[in-house]
């Protein structure tokens, strides 16, 4: 019967790998072309191994990776079907390959991106020719300098000058617009103001043959300006929205049985009564019932439980959860949407809600900031024209003056820099910070909740104790057989040569069978295996080794915690943080970890739904949270929380929901990215007062009128530096 | 001042140039990917030509 259920396995697992034709279009050179999405790759070397192996194949022109966002394109000659064969090969070197779905994934941030580096590069051109210009008009006087050559000058300026400050200055004056219509200001609002009024009466100046231009200063403005809104652009990636996850669970197929038939329909399109055949290693699509079969389960990543679970028929089971030992038939109970793998999505989105009215920084700084700007210049314009009685031209040059030199070049550069160079710094330790927001909020926690499984613990059991070389071997050649979390770690702790075994059974809810040397070799649970019943430590797992004729020997296997998260601990109790450890596992395994580590309070066998509501509670006593989390049952907790991180080895859903990803076996980047927080925050600070410092001391002197458009510019992009210099100071600190 | 009549154009015409070349490297996607090209320098170019595929 085991024969039969493999070679059906094989047959539906070809059917599960067919399906990617479906997303190949032909290009405009006529040949076929697809996207996907390639997890694992993290070097060049994965590049080079992916790209190297489809370059093998005979009928490809185009194999080309880009690392930034994971998506590989392919482009072949011929058949569509071939996808499938592209696919296979590039998940047999390890990766894991998913549809690309541009409706889910961020197109617009690209056009953005080069939106943006649009306007720079032709700004910067434009300022580089103008001032080729300009320093023949700064150094040049009435006499040394004729009319006619100086209007030419000017003439040429303003052709380049011009057009260069409408379209480098779109995203300004884009977004000012987008505010004046919704009846506020915002950073951009004077920008715009400076920009335009400067070109335009620099514009009428040209051709009224005056004396002075000032496309330089506009230019130059609008240059250094962007340089900021780039980088801020680039610290700022987007996070992914919860409604893409809904759609990249219920994309992806499913095989459905009918009538006797093997069926492949998308997973959205499952409804209830439907039988759904599942693959061993798959995860199941929905919530349903065990129908035909029997077979282990690993919940870990919905209810954080490290042992995995038997089921056999009519047992209940959930969407998220991987099928480790055996292919099974389920009966769909809910539709997909439905799920609680759904219900936990919509749980996130809510979450979400809740987080849209934190205000950055700079956006409360550009509140303040533009109300009085435009006072001072309009005020400035009123007073030198009516007070002192100079014609406009002289007065709307203060002004313009004014607006430049108060710009908030320094303001809009103090955050994004300090972000970068905070998030680059990250990077080199293994932590990747989403965006530069979640700094800011990580300098204000008070309270920092962890889940258990996966994240203080490596999520995998780890074999424990001394056992006899022979013994081993020949458990880890029949481990090397099966999926089990348990037997997979048997394996990996045995280094030598594996065993050739053939006609392995794997039996549901028993373990591992197979005939060594005449003997039966059996590697599974106590029970089957006659172990004696002694008193088993709650949180030892077991696996039991039995060969003919001896005695049963047990592999005491446990879920080890990180070797530094009592450190962990330590230095945030040290950092004046409150610590709870909130876990969906049973009470003795949760309070043993607790009292280990030495967090303070925690809590046990807690579902999705229940620790967001934990967390809520903490947030209406107005704590400030940050969620360490890594599984499907705490992704709603994190997307609540006001900040959250995840290591590496979550599932995707927890990473989409954490502000800050970890890599690595450590748990210590938890509290370096705190303290590289609370150090950027300050720097910020320094920054903002730098420039109001800056603000204070020019804006009386541009008020007095003794300052050109043109030195306003100098000033202005010199402040901007002294900020920039200022938060390199976060390499310093170590 | 009259040599400034074409080292004026001059000037121009090469700073077009190099817009133009930044526009071009912008439509060709060199600016994509910017961590993959960090990346791929380190990458071993044991393999003949034959191997090598175009972008």
């Amino acid at each position: 019967m085991e024969r039969q259920s493999l070679s059906n396995q094989q047959d539906t697992d070809c059917e599960i790998k067919a399906g990617f034709e479906n997303l190949v279009h032909k290009n405009v050179d006529g040949h076929q072309e697809l996207f996907i999405l390639i997890g694992g790759v993290h070097c060049a070397g994965c590049i080079q191994k992916i790209e190297s192996t489809l370059a093998k194949e005979q009928d490809i022109q185009k194999a080309r990776l880009n690392f930034s966002t994971r998506r590989l394109s392919i482009g072949w000659k011929g058949d569509k079907a071939r996808a499938n064969v592209f696919v296979d090969l590039i998940e047999n070197l390890g990766y894991s390959v998913k549809p690309y779905d541009p409706k889910t994934e961020r197109d617009d941030t690209e056009k953005q991106d080069r939106f943006l580096l649009l306007c720079l590069g032709v700004a910067g051109f434009a300022m580089g020719n103008i001032m080729l210009l300009s320093m023949g008009l700064w150094i040049s006087t009435g006499e040394t300098m004729g009319h006619a050559t100086r209007e030419f000058l000017h003439l040429i300026a303003a052709v380049i000058g011009v057009p260069a400050v409408m379209f480098s200055g779109r995203p300004f004056f884009r977004s000012a617009a987008k505010a004046l219509r919704h009846g506020h200001t915002n950073m951009d609002v004077p920008i715009s103001l400076a920009l335009i009024l400067a070109t335009s009466m620099s514009f009428w100046e040209t051709f009224n043959g005056g004396e002075h231009v000032y496309f330089d200063s506009a230019v130059m403005l609008v240059f250094f300006l962007l340089i900021g809104r780039y980088l801020d652009f680039k610290a700022r990636k987007n996070a992914r929205s919860t409604a893409t996850d809904l759609v990249s669970t219920l994309s992806g197929f499913a095989v459905v049985f009918e009538g006797g038939k093997a069926k492949r329909i998308p997973i959205r399109d499952l409804r209830e009564n439907m039988i759904v055949q599942v693959a061993a290693g798959a995860s199941f699509p929905v919530d349903g019932i065990l129908f035909e079969g029997a077979t282990s389960v690993d919940t870990s990543l919905v209810t954080g439980e490290t042992v995995p679970r038997e089921i056999c028929k009519d047992d209940k089971i959930y969407a998220g959860t991987l099928n480790i030992s055996q292919s099974v038939k389920i009966r769909v109970e809910k539709a997909a949407e439905d799920s609680m793998l759904a219900d936990v999505v919509r749980l996130m989105e809510k979450a979400e809600q809740s987080q849209a009215s934190y205000v950055r920084l700079a956006d409360r700084a550009a509140k303040l900031y533009t109300p009085i700007v435009h006072t001072l210049a309009l005020g400035a314009f009123l007073g030198w024209l009516f007070l002192c009685g100079v014609d406009w031209q002289e007065a709307l040059l203060i002004a313009v003056t004014v607006l430049i030199i108060t710009c908030p070049c320094a303001l809009g550069l103090a955050v994004p820099v300090t972000q970068v160079l905070a998030t680059g710094r990250l990077m080199k330790n293994g932590i990747l910070l989403k965006s530069g927001d979640a700094l800011e909020r990580l300098s204000k926690i008070d309270l920092v909740v962890f889940d258990k499984t996966g994240t203080l613990t490596l999520g995998k059991p780890i074999l424990f104790g001394e056992y006899d070389d022979h013994v081993l071997q020949k458990a880890a050649s029949l481990a090397s057989h099966s999926a089990h979390p348990l037997s997979k770690s048997i394996l990996q702790s045995f280094n030598g040569e594996l065993l050739d075994i053939k006609n392995v059974q794997e039996l549901a809810g028993k373990g591992l069978q197979a005939e060594l040397e005449r003997k039966v070799i059996k590697l599974g649970s106590r029970n089957w295996c006659g172990g004696s019943i002694n008193s088993n430590k709650e949180d030892f797992m077991e696996l039991w080794f039995r060969e003919e004729g001896q005695e049963p020997i047990r592999f005491t296997l446990k879920d080890q915690l990180r070797e530094d998260s009592s450190n962990l601990v330590q230095a945030l109790k040290d950092s004046g943080l409150k610590t709870i450890l909130l876990s969906g596992d049973i009470q003795n395994v949760v309070q043993q970890v607790a009292s280990k580590i030495s967090i303070n309070e925690m809590y046990s066998e807690k579902t999705p739904p229940e620790k967001y509501q934990i967390l809520e509670s903490y947030r209406n006593k107005s704590h400030c949270i940050l969620m360490v989390g890594d599984g499907l049952n705490d992704a709603p907790a994190m997307a609540y929380a006001d900040v959250s991180m995840a290591p590496g080895t979550a599932i995707d859903m927890a990473q989409n929901a954490a502000d800050i990803i970890f890599m690595g076996d450590k748990i210590m980047p938890v509290f370096e990215t705190y303290q590289t927080a609370r150090l950027s925050q300050k720097l910020v600070k320094q920054n903002f007062a730098l420039a109001i410092l800056y603000n204070i001391c020019v804006i009386p002197i541009a008020l007095a009128g003794l300052v050109t458009p043109m030195i306003a510019a100098i000033a202005m992009s010199g402040s901007s530096l002294i900020v920039i210099a200022n938060s390199f100071r976060i390499k310093w600190n170590s | 001042m009259s040599v400034l009549l074409y080292l004026i154009p001059i000037a121009l015409i090469l700073g077009f140039v190099g817009l133009f070349a930044f526009l071009w490297s912008m439509k060709s996607g060199q600016y994509d990917d910017l961590d993959g090209s960090a990346n791929r320098i380190l990458i071993d170019d044991d393999q003949d030509d034959e191997n090598s595929l175009e972008n």
